[in-house]
Protein backbone atom coordinates (compact mmCIF):
# COMPACT_ATOMS: atom_id res chain seq x y z
CA UNK A 1 0.00 0.00 0.00
CA UNK A 2 1.53 3.75 -0.92
CA UNK A 3 2.40 5.14 1.99
CA UNK A 4 0.91 8.62 2.75
CA UNK A 5 3.49 10.95 3.38
CA UNK A 6 1.71 13.98 3.05
CA UNK A 7 -0.07 13.75 6.75
CA UNK A 8 3.62 14.67 7.85
CA UNK A 9 4.60 18.06 4.86
CA UNK A 10 3.54 21.36 5.03
CA UNK A 11 0.86 21.83 2.83
CA UNK A 12 2.20 23.70 -0.06
CA UNK A 13 6.14 22.90 0.58
CA UNK A 14 6.70 20.50 -2.39
CA UNK A 15 8.34 20.09 -4.57
CA UNK A 16 11.59 20.79 -1.91
CA UNK A 17 14.46 22.81 -3.22
CA UNK A 18 17.20 19.30 -3.47
CA UNK A 19 18.87 18.60 -6.52
CA UNK A 20 17.83 15.53 -8.57
CA UNK A 21 18.88 11.86 -6.96
CA UNK A 22 19.69 14.22 -4.03
CA UNK A 23 19.57 11.79 -0.97
CA UNK A 24 18.07 14.08 1.49
CA UNK A 25 14.63 13.25 0.36
CA UNK A 26 15.44 10.07 0.95
CA UNK A 27 16.09 10.11 4.95
CA UNK A 28 13.06 12.61 5.04
CA UNK A 29 10.83 10.31 3.93
CA UNK A 30 12.34 7.20 6.29
CA UNK A 31 11.71 10.21 9.53
CA UNK A 32 8.48 10.38 8.35
CA UNK A 33 7.96 6.72 8.50
CA UNK A 34 9.79 6.40 11.58
CA UNK A 35 7.48 9.09 13.15
CA UNK A 36 4.52 7.39 11.82
CA UNK A 37 5.87 4.14 13.59
CA UNK A 38 5.69 5.64 16.65
CA UNK A 39 2.29 7.32 16.19
CA UNK A 40 4.12 11.03 17.67
CA UNK A 41 2.14 14.03 17.90
CA UNK A 42 2.94 16.95 15.86
CA UNK A 43 2.77 19.54 19.04
CA UNK A 44 5.10 17.20 20.81
CA UNK A 45 7.73 16.66 18.15
CA UNK A 46 10.20 19.03 17.38
CA UNK A 47 12.60 19.06 14.39
CA UNK A 48 15.66 21.39 14.88
CA UNK A 49 18.65 22.26 12.25
CA UNK A 50 21.25 24.31 11.44
CA UNK A 51 21.75 25.39 8.19
CA UNK A 52 22.69 23.39 4.56
CA UNK A 53 21.33 21.63 2.18
CA UNK A 54 20.70 18.67 4.26
CA UNK A 55 19.40 21.50 7.21
CA UNK A 56 16.36 22.62 4.85
CA UNK A 57 14.57 19.59 5.99
CA UNK A 58 12.67 20.83 9.29
CA UNK A 59 10.73 23.21 6.25
CA UNK A 60 9.17 20.40 4.70
CA UNK A 61 8.05 18.86 7.94
CA UNK A 62 4.30 19.81 9.54
CA UNK A 63 5.78 19.81 12.93
CA UNK A 64 7.14 22.26 15.61
CA UNK A 65 10.17 22.83 13.56
CA UNK A 66 13.49 25.30 13.93
CA UNK A 67 16.12 26.03 11.53
CA UNK A 68 18.38 27.86 13.51
CA UNK A 69 22.08 29.17 13.05
CA UNK A 70 24.88 26.82 11.10
CA UNK A 71 25.83 24.23 13.47
CA UNK A 72 24.17 25.22 16.42
CA UNK A 73 21.13 22.88 15.92
CA UNK A 74 22.33 20.80 19.61
CA UNK A 75 22.35 24.18 21.48
CA UNK A 76 18.75 25.37 20.17
CA UNK A 77 17.55 21.43 20.50
CA UNK A 78 19.29 21.45 23.90
CA UNK A 79 17.03 24.54 24.97
CA UNK A 80 13.75 22.96 23.80
CA UNK A 81 14.43 19.87 25.42
CA UNK A 82 15.20 21.20 29.19
CA UNK A 83 12.71 23.78 28.67
CA UNK A 84 10.18 20.87 27.51
CA UNK A 85 11.37 17.25 28.50
CA UNK A 86 8.34 15.93 27.48
CA UNK A 87 9.02 17.10 23.51
CA UNK A 88 10.44 14.54 21.22
CA UNK A 89 13.35 16.57 20.18
CA UNK A 90 14.71 15.17 16.72
CA UNK A 91 18.20 17.11 15.14
CA UNK A 92 19.21 17.30 11.62
CA UNK A 93 21.72 18.21 9.04
CA UNK A 94 24.82 18.10 6.89
CA UNK A 95 27.85 16.56 7.75
CA UNK A 96 29.96 20.22 7.59
CA UNK A 97 27.41 21.52 10.03
CA UNK A 98 27.46 19.01 12.39
CA UNK A 99 31.83 18.34 12.22
CA UNK A 100 32.98 21.50 10.81
CA UNK A 101 31.02 24.37 12.90
CA UNK A 102 29.07 22.50 14.95
CA UNK A 103 31.31 19.71 16.13
CA UNK A 104 31.80 21.12 19.46
CA UNK A 105 28.08 21.42 20.19
CA UNK A 106 27.76 17.86 18.86
CA UNK A 107 30.38 15.84 20.99
CA UNK A 108 28.91 17.85 24.25
CA UNK A 109 25.49 16.95 23.41
CA UNK A 110 26.85 13.18 23.18
CA UNK A 111 28.84 14.07 26.64
CA UNK A 112 26.03 15.07 28.27
CA UNK A 113 23.40 12.25 27.22
CA UNK A 114 20.05 14.50 26.82
CA UNK A 115 17.62 12.52 25.70
CA UNK A 116 17.30 13.83 21.68
CA UNK A 117 18.16 11.97 18.01
CA UNK A 118 20.49 13.66 15.81
CA UNK A 119 20.17 12.60 11.93
CA UNK A 120 23.31 13.61 10.09
CA UNK A 121 23.15 13.19 6.42
CA UNK A 122 27.01 12.90 5.50
CA UNK A 123 27.05 13.39 1.81
CA UNK A 124 31.09 13.98 2.83
CA UNK A 125 31.04 17.82 1.09
CA UNK A 126 29.00 21.32 1.89
CA UNK A 127 26.68 21.04 -0.67
CA UNK A 128 25.10 24.10 -0.53
CA UNK A 129 27.75 26.19 -0.79
CA UNK A 130 29.32 24.46 -3.51
CA UNK A 131 31.53 21.76 -2.55
CA UNK A 132 34.20 22.70 -0.33
CA UNK A 133 35.71 19.55 1.57
CA UNK A 134 34.03 19.07 5.07
CA UNK A 135 35.71 16.99 7.70
CA UNK A 136 34.30 13.94 6.59
CA UNK A 137 35.64 14.07 3.35
CA UNK A 138 38.08 11.24 2.89
CA UNK A 139 41.40 11.56 2.17
CA UNK A 140 42.59 12.03 -1.53
CA UNK A 141 38.74 13.18 -2.30
CA UNK A 142 38.05 16.13 -4.05
CA UNK A 143 36.48 19.16 -3.62
CA UNK A 144 36.49 23.20 -4.72
CA UNK A 145 38.62 23.54 -2.27
CA UNK A 146 41.15 20.47 -2.73
CA UNK A 147 41.27 20.30 -6.52
CA UNK A 148 44.27 18.04 -5.90
CA UNK A 149 43.01 15.62 -3.96
CA UNK A 150 42.31 16.36 0.22
CA UNK A 151 45.64 15.75 1.93
CA UNK A 152 43.01 15.71 5.67
CA UNK A 153 41.94 11.82 6.81
CA UNK A 154 37.80 12.11 7.70
CA UNK A 155 36.25 11.75 10.80
CA UNK A 156 34.13 8.62 11.67
CA UNK A 157 30.96 10.03 12.69
CA UNK A 158 29.56 6.92 14.64
CA UNK A 159 33.13 6.14 16.88
CA UNK A 160 33.13 10.38 17.19
CA UNK A 161 29.90 10.18 18.70
CA UNK A 162 30.85 7.03 20.67
CA UNK A 163 34.06 8.38 22.03
CA UNK A 164 32.16 11.43 22.76
CA UNK A 165 29.56 9.69 24.71
CA UNK A 166 26.41 9.05 23.14
CA UNK A 167 24.25 6.42 24.38
CA UNK A 168 22.82 4.68 21.10
CA UNK A 169 24.53 4.90 17.42
CA UNK A 170 23.58 3.79 14.34
CA UNK A 171 24.38 4.25 10.73
CA UNK A 172 22.20 3.62 7.75
CA UNK A 173 22.77 4.77 3.72
CA UNK A 174 20.67 6.22 1.34
CA UNK A 175 20.71 3.26 -0.92
CA UNK A 176 19.00 0.94 2.28
CA UNK A 177 15.85 3.30 1.89
CA UNK A 178 13.60 0.47 4.24
CA UNK A 179 16.35 0.76 6.68
CA UNK A 180 16.05 4.25 7.39
CA UNK A 181 12.26 4.20 9.16
CA UNK A 182 13.60 1.65 11.24
CA UNK A 183 16.95 2.92 12.27
CA UNK A 184 15.31 6.10 13.58
CA UNK A 185 12.93 4.73 15.02
CA UNK A 186 14.97 2.95 17.61
CA UNK A 187 17.31 6.17 17.83
CA UNK A 188 13.51 8.38 19.05
CA UNK A 189 12.97 5.36 21.58
CA UNK A 190 15.93 4.83 23.21
CA UNK A 191 16.65 7.55 26.07
CA UNK A 192 19.53 9.28 25.92
CA UNK A 193 21.51 11.15 22.76
CA UNK A 194 20.73 9.07 19.55
CA UNK A 195 22.98 9.66 16.86
CA UNK A 196 22.35 8.26 13.59
CA UNK A 197 24.21 8.75 10.72
CA UNK A 198 22.76 8.05 6.83
CA UNK A 199 25.52 7.72 4.40
CA UNK A 200 24.24 10.32 1.65
CA UNK A 201 25.10 11.30 -2.02
CA UNK A 202 25.08 14.71 -3.64
CA UNK A 203 25.51 14.45 -7.26
CA UNK A 204 26.07 17.91 -7.48
CA UNK A 205 28.61 19.17 -5.63
CA UNK A 206 30.75 15.77 -4.85
CA UNK A 207 29.41 13.12 -7.77
CA UNK A 208 30.66 15.16 -10.43
CA UNK A 209 33.89 16.37 -8.95
CA UNK A 210 34.73 12.32 -7.86
CA UNK A 211 34.16 10.70 -11.02
CA UNK A 212 30.82 9.46 -10.69
CA UNK A 213 29.19 9.40 -13.80
CA UNK A 214 25.79 9.12 -12.62
CA UNK A 215 23.61 9.28 -9.06
CA UNK A 216 23.40 5.41 -9.87
CA UNK A 217 26.65 5.29 -9.30
CA UNK A 218 26.79 6.73 -6.35
CA UNK A 219 23.87 4.55 -5.12
CA UNK A 220 25.44 1.15 -5.85
CA UNK A 221 28.33 2.41 -4.51
CA UNK A 222 26.89 3.12 -1.17
CA UNK A 223 25.04 -0.79 -1.99
CA UNK A 224 28.70 -1.91 -2.34
CA UNK A 225 30.14 -0.82 0.89
CA UNK A 226 27.58 -1.21 3.60
CA UNK A 227 28.07 -4.65 5.34
CA UNK A 228 25.63 -5.26 8.12
CA UNK A 229 26.85 -5.27 11.85
CA UNK A 230 26.08 -9.01 12.09
CA UNK A 231 27.06 -9.96 9.00
CA UNK A 232 30.69 -8.13 9.58
CA UNK A 233 30.88 -10.43 12.72
CA UNK A 234 31.40 -13.63 10.13
CA UNK A 235 33.98 -11.38 7.90
CA UNK A 236 37.60 -11.50 8.47
CA UNK A 237 39.59 -8.12 8.51
CA UNK A 238 40.46 -8.39 4.69
CA UNK A 239 37.03 -8.95 3.49
CA UNK A 240 35.76 -5.88 5.56
CA UNK A 241 38.76 -3.56 3.42
CA UNK A 242 36.42 -0.78 1.96
CA UNK A 243 33.54 -1.33 3.73
CA UNK A 244 31.25 0.39 6.34
CA UNK A 245 29.28 -1.34 9.15
CA UNK A 246 25.62 -0.32 8.99
CA UNK A 247 22.82 -0.71 11.56
CA UNK A 248 22.95 -0.58 15.23
CA UNK A 249 26.59 0.57 16.55
CA UNK A 250 26.58 0.54 19.83
CA UNK A 251 24.43 1.16 22.82
CA UNK A 252 24.23 1.49 26.45
CA UNK A 253 21.81 2.50 29.09
CA UNK A 254 23.38 5.65 31.35
CA UNK A 255 21.87 8.33 33.17
CA UNK A 256 20.35 11.00 30.99
CA UNK A 257 20.58 14.70 31.03
CA UNK A 258 17.08 16.37 31.58
CA UNK A 259 16.80 13.64 34.70
CA UNK A 260 20.36 14.54 36.34
CA UNK A 261 19.21 18.08 35.95
CA UNK A 262 15.97 17.42 37.76
CA UNK A 263 17.40 16.01 40.31
CA UNK A 264 19.89 19.32 41.12
CA UNK A 265 16.51 21.38 41.07
CA UNK A 266 15.43 18.99 43.62
CA UNK A 267 18.86 19.19 45.84
CA UNK A 268 18.94 22.81 45.69
CA UNK A 269 15.14 23.42 46.40
CA UNK A 270 15.41 21.37 49.73
CA UNK A 271 18.55 23.01 50.60
CA UNK A 272 16.75 26.34 50.53
CA UNK A 273 14.20 24.58 52.56
CA UNK B 1 -8.55 -15.26 -13.72
CA UNK B 2 -6.97 -12.12 -14.89
CA UNK B 3 -4.53 -10.55 -12.00
CA UNK B 4 -5.05 -7.09 -10.27
CA UNK B 5 -3.19 -4.56 -11.83
CA UNK B 6 -1.59 -2.41 -9.25
CA UNK B 7 -1.94 1.51 -9.56
CA UNK B 8 1.28 3.75 -10.43
CA UNK B 9 0.65 7.12 -9.78
CA UNK B 10 3.27 9.51 -10.80
CA UNK B 11 3.50 13.48 -9.37
CA UNK B 12 4.95 14.91 -12.93
CA UNK B 13 5.25 18.37 -11.35
CA UNK B 14 7.38 16.40 -8.28
CA UNK B 15 9.59 14.06 -10.64
CA UNK B 16 13.25 15.55 -11.16
CA UNK B 17 14.14 12.35 -13.41
CA UNK B 18 17.01 11.42 -11.60
CA UNK B 19 16.51 7.79 -12.48
CA UNK B 20 16.33 6.20 -9.23
CA UNK B 21 12.93 4.48 -9.61
CA UNK B 22 14.10 3.19 -12.95
CA UNK B 23 17.61 1.60 -12.19
CA UNK B 24 16.16 0.16 -8.87
CA UNK B 25 13.04 -1.33 -10.16
CA UNK B 26 13.62 -5.38 -10.38
CA UNK B 27 11.57 -5.88 -13.60
CA UNK B 28 11.50 -3.29 -15.28
CA UNK B 29 8.33 -1.32 -15.33
CA UNK B 30 9.42 2.34 -15.59
CA UNK B 31 11.19 4.23 -18.19
CA UNK B 32 12.27 8.29 -18.54
CA UNK B 33 10.04 9.95 -20.79
CA UNK B 34 11.81 13.04 -21.46
CA UNK B 35 12.75 14.50 -17.91
CA UNK B 36 10.08 12.74 -15.99
CA UNK B 37 9.58 8.97 -15.60
CA UNK B 38 6.19 6.77 -17.37
CA UNK B 39 5.23 3.00 -17.03
CA UNK B 40 6.21 1.30 -19.78
CA UNK B 41 5.02 -1.82 -18.26
CA UNK B 42 2.24 -2.16 -15.82
CA UNK B 43 1.64 -6.17 -16.15
CA UNK B 44 5.25 -6.84 -15.20
CA UNK B 45 4.80 -4.85 -11.66
CA UNK B 46 5.31 -7.36 -8.73
CA UNK B 47 4.05 -4.27 -6.32
CA UNK B 48 7.76 -4.29 -3.97
CA UNK B 49 7.63 -0.93 -3.35
CA UNK B 50 10.80 -0.47 -4.14
CA UNK B 51 10.68 3.10 -6.58
CA UNK B 52 8.01 4.62 -3.95
CA UNK B 53 10.21 3.66 -1.27
CA UNK B 54 13.54 5.29 -2.77
CA UNK B 55 12.27 8.29 -4.81
CA UNK B 56 13.71 11.28 -3.25
CA UNK B 57 11.22 13.45 -4.55
CA UNK B 58 7.70 11.56 -3.19
CA UNK B 59 6.64 12.16 -6.99
CA UNK B 60 5.71 8.01 -7.28
CA UNK B 61 3.13 6.21 -5.48
CA UNK B 62 2.29 2.70 -5.56
CA UNK B 63 -1.36 1.24 -4.89
CA UNK B 64 -1.47 -2.37 -4.97
C1 LIG C 1 28.33 31.08 10.25
C2 LIG C 1 28.23 30.53 8.85
N1 LIG C 1 29.33 30.14 8.21
C3 LIG C 1 29.26 29.63 6.97
C4 LIG C 1 28.05 29.53 6.33
C5 LIG C 1 27.99 29.01 4.92
N2 LIG C 1 27.49 27.64 4.84
C6 LIG C 1 26.19 27.43 4.57
S1 LIG C 1 25.81 25.80 4.45
C7 LIG C 1 27.43 25.36 4.74
C8 LIG C 1 27.88 23.92 4.75
C9 LIG C 1 26.80 22.92 4.62
O1 LIG C 1 27.32 21.64 4.53
P1 LIG C 1 26.57 20.42 5.20
O2 LIG C 1 26.20 20.72 6.58
O3 LIG C 1 27.42 19.21 4.98
O4 LIG C 1 25.20 20.32 4.39
P2 LIG C 1 24.89 19.89 2.88
O5 LIG C 1 24.68 21.18 2.16
O6 LIG C 1 26.08 19.13 2.38
O7 LIG C 1 23.67 19.06 2.98
C10 LIG C 1 28.23 26.49 4.93
C11 LIG C 1 29.68 26.46 5.18
C12 LIG C 1 26.91 29.96 7.03
N3 LIG C 1 25.68 29.86 6.50
N4 LIG C 1 27.00 30.45 8.28
S1 LIG D 1 23.95 20.53 -3.67
FE1 LIG D 1 24.20 18.40 -3.06
S2 LIG D 1 23.40 18.29 -0.97
FE2 LIG D 1 22.64 20.19 -1.89
S3 LIG D 1 20.63 19.66 -2.73
FE3 LIG D 1 22.13 19.45 -4.39
S4 LIG D 1 22.72 17.28 -4.32
FE4 LIG D 1 21.71 17.75 -2.35
S1 LIG E 1 6.53 -1.56 -7.30
FE1 LIG E 1 8.45 -2.65 -7.70
S2 LIG E 1 8.09 -3.73 -9.60
FE2 LIG E 1 6.48 -2.18 -9.46
S3 LIG E 1 7.31 -0.41 -10.53
FE3 LIG E 1 7.85 -0.14 -8.41
S4 LIG E 1 9.91 -1.03 -8.22
FE4 LIG E 1 9.02 -1.78 -10.15
S1 LIG F 1 12.89 8.40 -8.37
FE1 LIG F 1 11.28 9.96 -8.23
S2 LIG F 1 12.20 11.87 -8.97
FE2 LIG F 1 13.54 10.17 -9.61
S3 LIG F 1 12.83 9.67 -11.68
FE3 LIG F 1 11.72 8.33 -10.30
S4 LIG F 1 9.81 9.41 -9.80
FE4 LIG F 1 11.19 10.90 -10.74
MG1 LIG G 1 27.30 17.80 3.51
Amino acid sequence: MSFDYDKWIRPGKLPHIWCPGCGHGIVMKGLIRALDTLQLKKENTAIVSGIGCASRLPGYMDCCTLHTAHGRAAAFATGVKMARPDMNVILCGGDGDGTAIGGNHFIHACRRNIDMTYIIMNNKIYGMTGGQFSPCTPTGDKASTTPYGNPDPGFDIAKLAIGAGASFVARGTAFHANQIDKLIAEAIQHKGFSVVEILDDCPTTYGRRNKYKSVIEMMNKLKEIAVPVKAAEKMDPEQLKGKVLTGVLYKEDKPEYCEQYQKVIERAQGAAK
Amino acid sequence: MEKKLPTIEIIEKYCKGCHICVEFCPKQVLEMRGFVVAVKDLEACIKCMQCELRCPDFAIKVTA
